[in-house]
């Protein structure tokens, strides 16, 4: 071991400098051949839309500064309440999820009419279409002018996502779970940790990680669909941008919308590859 | 010809260099034997001549091609020799009949039909006849690895790589896989193996080569290597594996 550990100079072989400039020379290929081809198709996409004969007026409608300029500020201040919904929303999906996914897998007959709960809930609400669960949390609940509950399209909104999401969420999390091998859990056991200990501090930890790209998946598209809460008249970025179409009748603003939204997803998925780039790493099992 | 030769051979990780100088020659036939402690390369050593890492300098030579040239396709140089790992790593969602008929089938694009008459000669010489619709979690590891041995074989390569292939196994089904590395060797297969087990490396080396700190320190017929070791590091290595 000691001769390998100290810094040695090392010369490369006449050989391996042919292959290391070999390769050089092959990159250099692969990365113009890229981009000549990134801008060739970049170029004939351009044309194509520039020289459509409709294009001064699709122009006109979907991209115009003026209307952009005015859209903006009122769009970003209904992509708030996006953001908004999508925070809390999130944490009490996480909680709820979690809930969910635990009950579903405890075991023993004392706990069946928890697990059944479970399977209802997540079968139940992963079947509905969250507009529909959107609609009737949001329009049918105040409809029955009960005393004492919220009237707040938000909040029903808030909620019925929340509800759908969990279901779908749920049974993410009971893959993490399941996914974890048994042989942990008998050490874990082993070592006289209870059941709640070890899902605690053994099982859930390794299955959150595990699943943890298909979580922030999810989270990514929890951030587009509060914007069907425009449906029940919460005020945020589409519905502003809604608004201000019947105004002025022309489209930029849902343009701005679907560029604000873009902006605040693709930091989102870019952070998601590189953590599962980096898990990747230790994940995959192999030795060297 | 020789089948393969190594001609200083340098792998590093990082910093760290595993291999700093390593030749070999491999005739037709023969069975080279890498022994030395663990971190010595020998795992390393077998994943380069299979591409499964790019050397960092050197030449790798099959049959007179140098493979390690970045021309060369890397799949079809592996087409022409089989591997056998230390875990098996048989896919779990095939039958062992498809586990060995994958690669004649996708690689070699042979007939299914043929494909399955080859498996089944293959399952029959490592003597799992019987086993070709089980699943592989339902088998032994010693049965386990026989099939990992069918699979590696059935395009009849040129070059058997075998790496640590008994170190997971329980003690008693040792015997049943080193039996059948025996007879590859008198069938004539040329192997290169690197192996803990120091009787079996005795009954079944042509060369016995001794790797420490990157390099083949020493190396000749089994008796003289392990019988008679030179070096003191080899002596040192080998004592230590008798207490």
């Amino acid at each position: 071991m000691t001769a390998a550990d100290k810094p040695e100079v090392w010369q490369p072989s006449p050989i391996e400098q042919q292959r290391a400039a070999y390769r050089l020379r092959q990159r250099r290929r692969s990365f113009v051949v890229a981009t000549v081809s990134t801008i060739v198709v970049l170029a004939v996409v351009v044309i194509v839309l520039v020289t459509s004969p409709g294009w001064d007026r699709f122009q006109s409608t979907f991209f115009s500064p003026h209307e952009a300029g005015v859209a903006f500020p009122m769009v970003l201040r209904g992509l708030w309440t996006n953001i908004e919904v999508m925070l809390v929303c999130g944490v009490a999906i996480a909680v709820w999820s979690l809930v969910l996914a635990v009950l579903r897998t405890l075991r023993g007959p004392v706990f069946f009419p928890l697990r059944a709960f479970a399977v209802v809930y997540v079968d139940l609400f992963r079947g509905l279409p969250l507009l529909l669960v959107v609609f009737l949390l949001g329009l049918g609940v105040p409809a029955l002018q009960l005393s004492g509950l919220p009237t707040d399209p938000l909040f029903w909104g808030g909620l019925a996502l929340t509800l759908s999401y969990s279901a779908n969420v749920a049974e993410v999390l009971r893959a993490g779970i399941e996914s974890v091998h048994p042989s942990q859990r008998a050490a874990a056991r082993s070592l006289g940790l209870s059941y709640a200990a070890t899902l605690r501090f053994v099982v859930l930890p390794q299955a959150v990680r595990r699943v943890m790209p298909a979580l922030m998946n999810d989270l990514i598209s929890l951030e587009k669909d509060s914007a069907l809460l425009a449906a029940i008249g919460v005020v945020d970025a589409l519905r502003q941008a809604q608004i201000r179409q019947s105004l002025s009748f022309n489209f930029t603003a849902y343009v701005v919308a679907g560029v604000l939204f873009i902006c605040l997803t693709i930091p989102m998925a870019r952070f998601t590859d590189w953590y599962a780039r980096r898990r990747g790493f230790q994940g995959v099992g192999g030795q060297l | 010809m020789n089948v393969l030769s190594l001609r200083g051979i340098r792998k590093s990780f990082g910093a760290h260099v595993v291999l700093r100088d390593v030749s070999l020659e491999v005739a037709e036939g023969e069975c080279v034997v890498l022994i030395g402690a663990s971190g010595s390369g020998k795992s390393t050593l077998l994943r380069c001549v299979n591409l499964l890492e790019v050397v960092d300098d050197g030449v790798v030579e099959l049959d007179g091609q140098d493979i390690t040239d970045p021309r060369v396709n890397a799949d079809e140089v592996r087409s022409r020799m089989g591997m056998v790992f230390q875990s098996y790593n048989l896919f779990p969602h095939l039958s062992v009949l498809q586990n060995i008929t994958l690669a004649p089938v996708r690689v070699h694009k042979v007939a299914r039909a043929e494909a399955t008459e080859w498996a089944r000669a293959a399952l029959e010489r490592v003597g799992l006849a019987d086993k070709a619709n089980a699943r592989p979690d339902d088998l032994s590891g010693g049965q386990q690895q026989r099939v990992a041995i069918a699979r590696a074989m059935v395009n009849s390569p040129r070059l058997l790589l075998l790496d640590e292939v008994t170190s997971a196994l329980d003690p008693e089904l040792v015997g049943e896989v080193l039996d059948l590395l025996q007879g590859l060797r008198e069938d004539g297969m040329t192997m290169i193996l690197n192996t803990h087990e120091m009787g079996f490396a005795r009954s079944v080396a042509d060369e016995v080569c001794f790797l420490s700190d990157g390099v083949i320190l020493e190396r000749g017929p089994a008796q003289q290597v392990l019988g008679a070791p030179q070096e003191e590091r080899t002596q040192r290595f080998l004592s230590r594996l008798l207490h």
